[in-house]
């Protein structure tokens, strides 16, 4: 079927070939493992929607949660890891912020998705536009 | 422009698209039952797909490949799970080997189709569902992408799913 070259398989092997055409770089790649993982947890979009609105002190957040200080700080940690959230010392507290810009980057990921779909309808209204028996 | 509704749900990985195409529903329903105009819209013009097989029937098989600019191929398929004509249809769409067959180790999406009369119109839902985030983020990676980046979403939108 076709000629698939000798490498006789897709898949990861060609991860490398895809990130090429698409001048998507490796460092991209993990921090886009990073800004999902740290988005997939309901507590931690949470904790964002509140740093996006204004700085809060990591003791203000953990006072909103049912759960433990350690626990509160341990998803600030990993948001702070991911880069959508920045922390700065104050004293005796920690304050933590919502980076607009990383958030803006999740973002556009999701929205990488929709075009695909996109094309695919816009495909499609060609097809039919090309058949004037269904032209309004 | 044929979109007319978009939304994602960022907890449930979910994308619904809805589009509405001047033609009846039969129209539309042809070019999924069609593998010749299937494959006319299912890949981007830089990476145009082929179909090879087509049994659109519950519990069948389409096969597919998509060439790349290089000449390079990329294999694809569907596993048909309810076909209901002229209504909708379900299906698990992956990633593929040369000899097609699936590559389990890649994400694989839950798609539903699904077309409404609107007095001549089709009203054409598609809702593309995820299992994990790191499987969108690794299929968008893989180049099931065309196109640019759209415009930023409003991040209130994002985060609150």
């Amino acid at each position: 079927m076709g000629s698939f070259g000798d490498r006789g398989s897709f898949g990861l092997a060609h991860t490398t070939d895809w990130l090429y055409v698409l001048g998507v770089s490796e460092t991209d790649e993990d921090r886009a493992d990073a800004l999902f993982h740290a988005l997939s947890d309901r507590t931690r979009r949470d904790i964002m929607r509140r740093v996006l609105a204004g700085e809060h002190s990591v003791s203000a957040l953990a006072a909103k949660y049912d759960m433990s200080f350690a626990a509160v700080q341990k998803h600030v940690a990993v948001l702070q890891k991911s880069g959508l959230l920045v922390k700065r010392r104050s004293g005796r507290e920690q304050l933590a912020t919502g980076d607009v810009e990383a958030v803006r980057a999740v973002s556009s990921m999701l929205a990488e998705l929709e075009q695909v779909w996109r094309g695919r309808i816009a495909r499609i209204d060609e097809l039919i536009a090309t058949e004037p028996q269904w032209k309004e | 422009m044929p979109v007319t509704n978009v939304s994602q749900d960022t907890d449930a990985l979910t994308l619904t698209i809805t589009a509405e195409f001047a033609a009846p529903r039969a129209r539309i329903w042809q070019i999924y039952a069609d593998p010749r105009q299937l494959e006319k819209i299912w890949g981007p013009p830089t990476y145009p797909a082929t179909v090879v097989d087509h049994e659109f029937a519950p519990g069948g098989r389409v096969t597919y490949y998509m060439t790349g600019p290089e000449g390079d191929k990329h294999a694809g398929y569907w596993n048909i799970v309810s076909v209901d004509e002229p209504t909708g249809f379900t299906f698990t769409d992956g990633f593929a080997d040369a000899d097609y067959t699936p590559i389990e180790s890649m994400p694989v999406s839950t798609n539903e189709f699904s077309f409404e009369d609107k007095g001549g119109s089709t009203v054409a839902t598609y809702v593309s569902t995820y299992a994990t985030a790191e499987g969108l983020q690794q299929v968008l990676d893989m180049g099931v992408v065309e196109g640019s980046s759209q415009a930023i979403g409003q991040i209130d939108d994002l985060i609150r799913g």
